[in-house]
């Protein structure tokens, strides 16, 4: 590097509104996704209160979320396995953000569920799994990392309000609540 | 991993060039991306007449706010009446930039390649985060409205758990890194902190605070790579690119434990395998490894076999990885001291080894001897490896 | 440079239908994958070095839609990347890195789902440079119009000769169970319909379809091992003429970028009078004029493209067969895998596969594709059989 001074040249935010000619402009693309075959089957599923997975032929693991195809072994999947939906929290976290990056007034938790579903070593690299909101702990068992671990089941929405969604499961909460437990 | 690794035919960067990083700057995507070129070739004592082919690296077209974004870049990257191509595997852009500008060399059909890689975040607004907002699943992910810093903390929750990392522990990176970047010309968070500057940043998705994460940035950074005639003939120290990898892993993140970053050893293995190295962990002098969040860089220290897995925070807290230490990783500052413009950043990642390996790094040079050299880069949803291993 | 042949060992494709509505993007790549590496007669996971995927982000709705491609193209922990270009630009990548030693044996994969696209225009005024956008132009492929008419000015083309492609292509495109826009058409029908971008009307404008289309390209030593069945790339090449956000700069009526990429994958493929030593071409035609200035500068043209037109040069049974697919406006625009499909019909002939559009003696073929507005990229390709 033999110059110092580099080309750029820094830009505020309050003189980027003094520029002539600046182009707002909001991008007007709009779709509507395929789900396909297993996906559709799946959001079915969780209508019923149900979480389904697809079982590869080749590994025999049961493959949640659902798809039409094992990718390690490159295997088309055969048949529809119910999964009990209990599982345990593999990893979570407390945002306190939001898309665009503004602050919630309600943190939410996050997690990753490692479901119970057949075919998997019970610490085994790949498993069956979703990933949602967790409910039923605090930001500060989180902070703690007492939650890692912890045994979870679907909280589902009232029959009525599910729409074929993966919002039709509320969040995932824990098994035992502290209360019965103690 | 069966590729062929008896490539016959040696390739070399010759030249490096970039813009300031910055939250916002004045110029075009296109401006950028000229004036990273022009440094590059500039550097090299090279002129556009003297390319032949032009590969561009840029991530998502959302931030730019451009649909075919490296059609709309080509000409300010030299793109005018050339074979001109963009890759694009996510963060890991940057990396494979010039991987692909290394194949275009090693097939024989091109004998210079101009390698841009180039962003312009400030262009989303009112926050480039929004885009963020559409790289999920569809039917799966997009309706719990995530935020993409979620699932980076997903991941640096389970390794803290798996590995027993604490937060002070990897704090350390952010304070190193951005400490490295002081000297750094493009800098933009460039800044002498301490662990506790970090551990009292806003805290953004628990357990991310904002002194872990890199910045948005704009910024453009080009390389000159060319075949080994020519590069004899243009410099006395050409940097040769021994090995190139990259790997992508399964869509399904939250089907994989995140504690490790196994897409990342097995891009390694192939740049590894490809460059002759059977110990990384001895043979590489100094790395770059891509630390978007202050986690990340232990993590794909780990991946890039340079420590054991879990060993990184030790031998972080020892000095091993400092500019002085054994094994200096982002001399450079790093994206979370230079600035992380998405695609630029990684270019800007080999282009630090180029000049640590020509000895022209300044006060950001590291203290010891350096012959051999590696840099990644990650991306998408936790998937991606690009790796690429350089020497002298 | 080290001289390695390069050949393509495996089709598959699924969909060339305006909407395949049951099938999600990836299961539709799934299909092709499997019917290409069944066709290479490949594993995909022990012998596919690595894995291409030519896609854009908002053609698929997905920010970073390369998180997308490995899992149904069997793609997970390989190499596997990204190329956001026309499908042939991709195959042009695979043939480096197998030049390069890298790898022997490269999966090629492009997709398209236009139907679940609801504002595809508003998708292309989006690649448009923003001071552009500020014109307020109501069809952003505007620049198409343009083009045509000043081809039409320098070459002496008449309208109807435009019309004649359309009436040409659409029309082959019945025989072609693959072209779901073919209709029989008559040049008044064309010439008496009101023009969409003028001088274009809507049947010289290519229609959309969904299709997911995977090809394995392997080393002369790898072909050899697999398969029986080789179609070898003589030469592929790609040019940039301009940015799109420097359109200005374009020479309209002109395709440099076609005349450049040619003549390089000319040169590779060692030809130098193509039209004598090549069988037919399938080249552009996502407008109706694109296949005449295509042909202008593809140096298949002796004497202008319009005239030879007109005495059958080009049709089916003609000397010179120009599209025997029936071309983008019978089989359609697959966004990315446009160029990808064009070459698939040129391999279906080499192989004699081509069923009721198959031509008598087809040994090499040129196939070039653009981009399409705003770029100024193609990409020609120059296959031959043994």
């Amino acid at each position: 590097m033999r110059s110092i001074r580099l080309p750029g040249m820094y830009l505020r935010e309050e003189d980027l509104r003094k520029l002539v000619g600046v182009i707002e402009y909001t991008p007007r693309a709009r779709y509507s996704y395929s789900a396909g075959q297993a996906l559709s089957e799946f959001l079915r599923g969780l209508r019923e209160g149900r979480i389904l997975g697809r079982l590869c032929p080749s590994c025999n693991r049961v493959l949640v979320p659902p798809r039409v195809y094992c990718e390690h072994c490159y295997t088309q999947t055969t048949e529809w396995v119910e999964v009990p939906g209990t599982g345990r929290v593999e990893s979570v976290v407390v945002s306190y953000i939001g898309t665009a990056r503004e602050r919630l007034e309600k943190p939410e938790i996050i997690a990753v569920i490692r479901l119970d579903a057949p075919g998997y070593g019970r610490d085994s690299f790949d498993f069956a799994g979703l990933f949602h909101k967790l409910c039923g702990v605090t930001e500060d068992d989180v902070k703690s990392g007492r939650v890692i671990g912890l045994r979870v089941k679907p909280r589902w929405k009232p029959l009525e309000l599910r729409t074929g969604s993966i919002l039709d499961i509320e969040c995932f909460e824990p098994e035992v609540v502290e209360s019965e437990r103690a | 991993m069966r590729p062929n690794i008896y490539v016959k035919d040696k390739v070399a960067i010759v030249g490096a060039g970039l813009t300031l990083f910055r939250r916002r700057l004045l110029e075009t995507p296109r401006e950028l991306a000229w004036e990273a070129s022009k440094q590059a070739l500039d550097s090299a004592g090279l002129t556009l007449k003297d390319i032949d082919c032009i590969v561009i690296g840029s991530a998502p077209d959302a931030f730019d706010g451009v649909h075919f974004k490296g059609e709309y870049l080509a000409d300010g990257s030299g793109g005018f009446g050339k074979p001109t191509v963009r890759v694009f595997v996510g963060g890991g852009t940057g990396v494979m930039t010039p991987i692909a500008a290394w194949w275009h060399v090693a097939s024989g059909l091109c004998k210079t390649v101009l390698a841009v890689g180039e962003e312009k975040m400030s262009h989303a607004y009112p926050h480039p985060q929004g885009v963020f907002a559409y790289i999920w699943d569809p039917i799966l992910e997009r309706p719990l409205r995530p935020n993409l810093i979620w699932i980076f903390a997903l991941e640096m929750a389970r390794y803290m758990h798996v590995c027993k990392a604490s937060k002070e522990d990897i704090a350390l990176v952010s304070v190193k890194n951005k400490r490295n970047a002081l000297d750094h010309p493009a800098a933009q968070a460039a800044a002498n902190i301490t662990v506790d500057d970090v551990l009292k940043s806003e805290v953004l998705v628990w357990p991310v605070q904002l002194l872990d994460i890199s910045p948005v940035s704009d910024g453009a950074v080009a390389l000159v790579v060319a075949s080994e005639k020519i590069a004899r003939r243009v410099t006395d120290t050409p940097v040769w690119i021994d090995g190139v990898g990259f790997t992508l892993d399964n869509t399904h993140w939250y089907n994989r434990d995140l504690s490790y970053p196994r897409y990342l050893e097995y891009a390694a293995r192939m740049a590894y395998k490809m460059a002759g190295i059977e110990r990384p962990w001895k043979e590489i002098d100094v790395a770059e490894p891509y630390d978007p969040f202050d986690y990340k860089e232990l993590h794909h220290i780990e991946g890039l076999m340079l420590a054991r897995r879990c060993e990184a925070p030790k031998l972080l807290k020892e000095g091993y990885f400092d500019r002085s230490g054994e094994l200096p990783t982002s001399p450079s500052g790093g994206l979370l001291g230079v600035g992380n413009p998405i695609a630029a950043a990684g270019v800007m990642k080999v282009a630090e080894l180029f000049w640590q390996l020509r000895y022209e790094a300044g006060a950001r040079q590291v203290k010891k001897p350096v012959h051999k050299a590696v840099a990644n880069a990650w991306g998408d949803l936790m998937q991606v490896g690009t790796v690429i291993v350089l020497s002298t | 440079m080290s001289y390695v042949r390069v050949a393509v060992i495996g089709i598959g494709y699924y969909g060339f239908k305006p909407s395949v509505p049951d099938l999600s993007f990836r299961e539709m790549m799934l299909e092709a994958a499997m019917r290409a590496y069944y066709d290479a007669n490949v594993d995909a996971r022990r012998d596919i070095d690595v894995f291409i995927s030519c896609q854009e982000d908002f053609w698929e709705g997905i920010a970073i839609s390369n998180e997308f491609a490995p899992e149904p193209i069997g793609g997970v922990l390989r190499p596997t990347m990204t190329i956001t270009g026309d499908g042939l630009q991709c195959i042009g990548q695979a043939y480096m890195i197998i030049k390069s030693g890298l790898a022997d044996i490269v999966a090629v994969e492009a997709h398209a789902k236009p139907s679940d696209i609801e504002s595809i225009q508003e998708i292309y005024e989006l690649s448009l440079d923003p001071q552009v956008r500020t014109l307020n132009i109501a069809n952003p492929l505007f620049q198409a119009g343009l083009d045509a008419i000043a081809y039409m000015r320098w070459s002496g083309a008449r309208r109807e000769h435009l019309a004649m492609i359309a009436v040409k292509n659409r029309s082959r495109g019945l025989l072609n169970p693959r072209a779901s826009h073919a209709s029989k058409l008559s040049l008044d029908m064309v010439l008496n319909s009101k023009p969409v971008i003028y001088p274009l009307t809507r049947f010289e404008i290519a229609d959309y379809t969904d299709v997911a289309i995977n090809i394995v390209l392997a080393s002369e030593e790898k072909a050899r091992k697999f398969t029986e069945k080789h179609i070898w790339i003589d030469g592929i090449w790609w040019s940039t003429e301009v940015g799109s956000g420097a359109i200005e700069w374009h020479e309209w009526g002109r395709m440099p970028s076609l005349r450049l990429a040619s003549r390089e994958a000319y040169r590779q493929a060692g030809l130098s009078n193509p039209i004598n030593q090549t069988d037919f071409a399938e080249v552009e035609d996502r407008f109706s004029y694109i296949e005449l200035l295509a042909l202008e500068e593809l140096g298949l043209a002796p004497g202008g493209a319009h005239r030879l037109l007109e005495s059958g040069f080009y049709d089916a049974n003609g000397s010179y067969p120009v599209n025997p697919s029936g071309g983008s406006l019978a089989v359609g625009l697959t966004l990315e895998a446009t160029g990808l499909w064009r070459l698939l019909e040129a391999i279906l002939q080499l192989r004699g596969e081509a069923g009721g559009v198959q031509l008598r003696d087809a040994r090499r073929a040129i196939v070039a594709s653009w981009r399409g507005p705003p770029t100024y990229t193609s990409t020609v390709a120059v296959i031959s059989k043994e």
